[in-house]
């Protein structure tokens, strides 16, 4: 029986079995941002220890930086945030750690910058202290959140303790339908396996749905691992994920670069490698999902009616109820037509070219309905560059968008982009969980970039499938 | 150097119901603009809190029956989402110090150990029950035994499970993995040096 990804790379880091039964797993790429990075500083200060690997941690600042030019102008007004940002800039001085920041014009949400530099690559063990972390395992590495207190290992020892995680391999067999896209497949995959489904599991995505994949649409399925309870996720290397990763700053060149795609080759999982679990989803039946609760397994194909309470296991209803009473919705009643009041393009699941491209597509000499408030916010400044080559921006600009600067923006609600009461946000993130976009009361609407550019031109939910002709 | 040995918790009890209570609920993410955890134990659940009160409804972290408590016993896949450790921290410094649940995030359920807050899990019945037994009787003392895993109080003693590794390290009080990782920093170097990118695969 052959080896998974998994246990390959697993075992490639392996530096010791502790007492606990755990794993000590060396970490081969750490990124640290402003929010989870401070307080591990301070654990690192205390105890006087100091970083033996610097030249393996990366920094940005991301979470906290206002998106428009005005905004981050320093000081920041918000001085919570500007003492977070001047936290990170002398934390990374002081142990000698490269910070992609906004004054070198290479700053960028965390998940969106790592893969854009070539820092992420196959084989890897990645951690940061961000739950989305998971977005790395698109290149064939095991890469997952971790916690302050274990940011502060990672600094202190390049190591953490780990457990030895089941492994689940769904195949997306078929192919996908026009109008259905990564961010579907993902939102898929919660549906049918829960929140909680992949506790205890790293996710393996492969078939044909994913082969055919582009590396940014992979990230997209990987990005939501985390929200299906699995904390990593993960593809296998291949071909796309080789003509991806050839000639980024941080890729090996020339012999070195052979020597890695060969090495990368070898750690894919064996055509029959043992799994604990294998299910299939068939690529035909996934439709546009939107999400209409609190929860990101709280989704309906764009064209089907709200789910009955009783259509749930007993112990879920009470969520459900949850989510119906805090989103003012009705048992049956469709999602399509849900008026939005707010739309917003972005983030480290879809907050990259591909998914700028496809947006822009159907907002392309349209006007964003009236009384909406829509944002296209580019996942680096990278990505804003080159949208701004392509003439995106102005795209969205005459379209009526927002087109703003690098940063998380309206995924979370430390910056200040926010939704206001309890209005409703079409939005391309990744979290529906009550109060995440910055208003206690705010509702938020999961959705594909297509599905949220074609929402801010009719103003409530629409079917992207009867917009195909554009 | 070892952290302190964690045998048992006791105190009382603190019921959330309900499955998937995420950690932006816990703590917003807008309290998450500092740059330490002072003061952080004052936001927990405060969105939910306030939801609540608007409805003449009362949270339980704002129930003055259970102000004291230290035990919390809640649902399904409790502290899902971010992997923010503030999520713990505001519930210790709220107070609590130990959870028992159906199910956990692992991302949460790390951070808890590296907070030597032990997290039990338990079927749906018997949260059930310790939730409506500690609704009748708020003042009533929970006795949790880690190495025995079992809860004691006034309905007796209940069996809990928790994970063997973590039940060992509250017991020789490693949960703290730093401590334990450092002692093995040269096995890690040497690793490295076998790990073929770490050399930018020269």
């Amino acid at each position: 029986m052959g080896q998974n990804l998994y246990h390959k790379v697993f075992d490639r880091h392996c530096v010791a079995q502790l007492a606990s039964g755990q794993f000590q797993l060396f970490i081969g790429l750490h990124l640290i941002h402003e929010v989870t990075s401070p307080q591990a500083f301070a654990m690192v200060r205390e105890q006087n220890l100091s970083v033996p690997f610097p030249e393996l941690t990366f920094a940005t600042v991301d979470h906290i930086i206002p998106t428009t030019g005005a905004g981050r102008q320093r000081p920041l007004q918000d001085p919570l945030a500007e003492e977070m940002l001047q936290h990170i800039e002398q934390n990374t001085a002081d142990f000698g750690i490269n910070f992609f920041s906004p004054d070198k014009n290479d700053q960028g949400i965390v998940h969106v910058i790592g893969p854009e530099r070539g820092l992420t690559q196959p084989g890897m063990t990645i951690a940061c202290g961000d739950s989305h972390t998971s977005t790395h395992g698109a290149f064939g590495t095991l890469a997952f959140g971790i916690g302050t207190s274990q940011v502060a290992d990672v600094l202190a020892t390049q190591t953490l303790a780990m457990a030895k995680l089941k492994v689940r391999r769904i195949n997306f067999t078929g192919a996908l339908q026009p109008g259905v896209y990564a961010k579907d497949v993902a939102l898929a995959y919660i549906n049918l396996l829960g929140v909680n489904g992949g506790v205890g599991f790293a996710y393996e995505f492969g078939g044909e749905v994913i082969d055919r994949m582009t590396m940014e649409e992979r990230m997209t399925v990987c990005n939501m691992s985390i929200e299906g309870g699995a904390r990593c996720g993960y593809v296998n290397p291949d071909q796309t994920t080789f003509d991806y990763l050839k000639g980024r700053d941080y890729c090996p060149e020339g012999e070195a670069w052979e020597r890695a795609v060969a090495d990368w080759q070898s750690l894919a999982s064996d055509a029959d490698a043992d799994y604990d679990d294998v299910i299939e989803i068939k690529g035909e039946d996934i439709e546009p999902f939107v999400t209409w609760g609190i929860t990101p397994a709280q989704s309906v194909g764009v064209a089907q009616n709200l789910p009955a309470v009783d259509s749930f296991a007993e112990a879920d209803q009470l969520v459900v109820r949850e989510a119906y009473e805090y989103m003012s919705f009705e048992e049956g009643q469709p999602i399509v037509g849900t008026p939005v009041d707010v739309v917003f393009i972005g983030s480290c699941t879809n907050g990259r070219m591909s998914d700028l491209r496809e947006a822009a597509k159907f907002v392309k000499g349209k006007k964003v309905a009236a009384g909406v408030r829509a944002l296209a916010v580019p996942g680096s400044q990278e990505v804003a560059r080159q949208a701004i080559a392509e003439g995106l921006d102005k795209v969205f600009d005459e379209a009526g968008f927002q087109w703003r600067e690098a940063g998380c923006s309206m995924c979370l609600a430390m910056n200040p982009d926010q939704l206001q009461g309890n209005e409703i946000s079409a939005s391309t993130s990744n979290r529906n969980f009550k109060g995440r976009q910055g208003s206690p009361t705010g509702r938020t609407l999961l959705m594909s970039p297509a599905m949220a550019a074609v929402a801010a031109v009719e103003g409530k939910v629409t079917d992207v499938r009867n917009h195909l002709e554009n | 150097m070892a952290g302190k040995i964690v045998t048992e918790i006791t105190g009382p009890g603190i019921p959330l119901r309900g499955n998937d209570i995420d950690t932006d609920r816990i703590v917003p993410a807008r309290f998450l603009k500092c740059v330490t955890f002072d003061g952080i134990g004052e936001h927990a659940f405060t969105d939910d809190i306030k939801g609540l009160a608007a409805k003449g409804e009362t949270h339980s972290f704002a129930d003055a029956r259970f102000a004291n408590a230290a035990v919390l016993v809640a649902n399904q896949n409790f502290g899902c989402g971010s992997s923010r450790e503030h999520a713990p921290q505001s519930l210790q410094r709220w107070g609590i110090r130990a959870i028992i649940a159906e199910s956990y995030s692992e991302i949460f359920y790390g951070n808890c150990v590296s907070l030597a807050i032990p997290c039990f899990t338990a079927d749906h019945e018997t949260c059930a029950q310790l939730q409506a037994a500690i609704e009748s009787n708020p003042e009533g003392e929970l006795k949790l035994d880690i190495a025995a895993a079992t809860a004691t109080g006034p309905c007796g003693t209940i069996a809990l499970q928790i994970q063997p590794g973590a039940q060992s390290q509250f017991l020789d009080g490693s949960w703290n993995a730093r401590a334990g990782l450092l002692e093995n920093l040269d096995q890690a170097k040497a690793v490295a040096e076998n790990i073929p990118y770490v050399s930018n695969y020269a």
